[in-house]
């Protein structure tokens, strides 16, 4: 058997040993409810506002503001948008977002424009960063919340958020943030970055998948999406998942105090793969910021093969990594981030998601170095495409073009 | 996903390349994800003598081109347009769902270049049939 190697953070990360640990005892020695009155429901409860402190410390937010646990970020995302826009309907109806951002906010924004709300997806460069003079322009009197990614995860582009939060508090317009991929990964500051709402997910940082939290500033005021009980501040009803709560507070915390450590690992991992790759494989091109991007995001396009080819060989090899080749979407269509990007279609095809983790070592990634070229000389050997044959050729032929843009 | 059928044709693909001495290519594009399979015949007495692909495409992409390649040499254009895309995916001993429009491809490639051969010989796919 050859040795796994997780290349593939972005898609999933192995809980940390001490995280475990810490929810072990909330599934069988302290099961108690937090609603209930008695000695085991306070334990919980009380274990739950621990993992709050945590929490808030990761993005240094104010004992104050409320840290409001979820599903996941998914649902963290939903709350956000749905819960403010229901709450704030009579001051407007108009949201932006970015081209850049996750599913999760693009789809509920098309569900709120069902529901009467307007919504403008801001362009962005060839790197994905968001074009700030866009975003000024597309702010009406209706406009009521102004949503961005801080860090993207397929591409690693990070947002200049300080920037878009001026924007936005000239405004006088709350801005959320989506930062999934960035907690843990480049400090945050709620306060200083002038932040009003914000997503996190558990996994993203080595928690247990299933939790998520919602960052809400004091005085921001939103409506629940779920009914029932009242728990979390009556803004997300039902029985509090406990041990998972607990697990995300210990991976705040752990996140936070390695912060400067891990990065400082993951940027040397990443940029020795990149140049590694783009040394040893030409028509090879990095994807997203050169430097403005994730500490452990590495996305790198190969032209004239497919991505789930490449992927398919490197798995054979013990490298698990995702591609956003339209061959592997469930809609069969490539990345909207890459196309937003300006990348074509058939480039987009080509493209290696390559998300390092805490565990990876230098050793692999020079194993990869050398797993890599003689795989992708091999497509290239089995491609019609070529320096001489390029895609467009074959434009006019029986292309159909309506497939709709989205990739999970 | 794959079967270990599939897997041991897209990593040893057999009759892959292109071919100089071409009769016919049948150039296809895969209107689903915008993938690309070119089909290379040879033939003599109406008999497929070679055949070789080249496909820009996905794992289910190159080992239906690869299948397809295999199941098609030494028959007759008539055999040869008689095989469709599943007769590929079930030597293959089947193919995930959301890949059997790659398989399509494939077998788009080869009529493609079997009614390119015709032409070339002043004739239609009605003449063979
Ligand atoms: S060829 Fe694109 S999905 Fe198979």
């Amino acid at each position: 058997m050859v040795e796994q190697v997780n290349f593939n953070h972005s898609a999933g990360v192995p809980i940390d040993e001490r995280v475990l640990q810490a929810m072990e005892p909330y599934f069988r020695k302290f099961y108690g409810n937090p609603s209930s009155v008695h000695s085991a429901g306070q334990q919980s409860a009380k274990a739950i506002e621990n993992a709050r402190v945590q929490v808030s410390q990761l993005i240094a937010a104010d004992s104050k503001d409320r840290i409001i646990f979820t599903s996941g970020a998914t649902e963290a995302n939903n709350l956000a948008l749905q819960g403010f826009a229901y709450r704030h309907r009579r001051n407007g109806n108009h949201i932006i977002i970015s081209q850049m951002e996750h599913l999760s906010i693009i789809n509920t924004v098309k569900f709120l424009s069902k529901q009467g709300f307007e919504y403008n997806q801001v362009k962005v460069d060839q790197y994905g960063v968001i074009d700030t003079q866009a975003l000024q322009k597309a702010i009406t009197d209706q406009t009521i919340i102004i949503s961005i990614q801080h860090g993207n995860k397929e591409v690693g582009t990070i947002q200049p958020i300080a920037k878009i939060s001026k924007i936005a508090n000239d405004a006088a317009i709350p801005l959320h943030v989506d930062a999934v991929a960035s907690a843990g990964q480049i400090p945050i500051d709620v306060t200083k970055m002038g932040i009003s709402m914000l997503s996190l997910s558990s996994n993203d940082l080595y928690g247990p998948k299933g939790v998520g939290a919602l960052f809400t500033k004091r005085g921001i005021s939103i409506q629940p999406i779920l009914l029932g009980g009242g728990q979390e501040y009556g803004i997300r009803s039902g029985s509090e998942n406990v041990a998972g709560i607990v697990g995300m507070g210990a991976a705040a915390e752990i996140a936070q105090q390695q912060l400067e450590k891990n990065a400082t690992h993951l940027r040397g991992l990443r940029d020795n793969l990149i140049k590694g790759v783009l040394n040893k494989v030409d028509e090879a091109y990095l994807n997203g910021h050169p430097k403005n991007r994730l500490p452990n995001n590495a996305n790198i396009r190969f032209a004239f093969i497919e991505g789930e080819s490449i992927t398919l060989h490197l798995s054979l090899h013990g490298f698990l990594v995702a591609t956003s080749s339209a061959c592997t979407s469930k809609t069969l269509a490539p990345s909207h981030c890459l196309l937003s990007m300006g990348v074509s279609e058939a480039e987009a095809h080509g493209a290696l998601q390559l998300t390092l983790g805490r565990e990876n070592t230098l050793n692999q990634v020079d194993r990869f170095i050398e797993v890599l070229p003689p795989i992708i000389t091999k497509l290239r050997a089995m491609s019609p495409l070529s320096k001489d044959v390029p895609y467009d050729l074959f434009e006019d032929e029986e292309h159909d073009h309506e497939h709709s843009h989205e990739h999970d | 996903m794959y079967t270990q059928k599939v897997i041991e044709h897209f990593t040893t693909p057999r009759n892959m390349g292109e071919m100089e001495d071409a009769d016919a290519i049948g150039k296809v594009g895969n209107p689903v994800c915008g993938d690309l399979i070119w089909i290379y015949i040879k033939v003599k007495d109406d008999v497929i003598t070679d055949i070789t692909f080249k496909t820009f495409g996905c794992a289910a992409a190159i080992a239906t081109s690869s299948m397809i390649t295999e199941l098609t040499k030494g028959k007759t254009l008539k055999e040869a347009y008689q095989i469709t895309r599943n007769d590929v995916a079930e030597n293959l001993e089947g193919l995930p769902p959301i890949k059997m429009h790659c398989s399509n491809l494939a077998a788009d490639g080869l009529h493609k270049a079997i009614e390119e051969y015709l032409e070339k010989t002043g004739r239609t796919i009605d003449d063979i049939k």
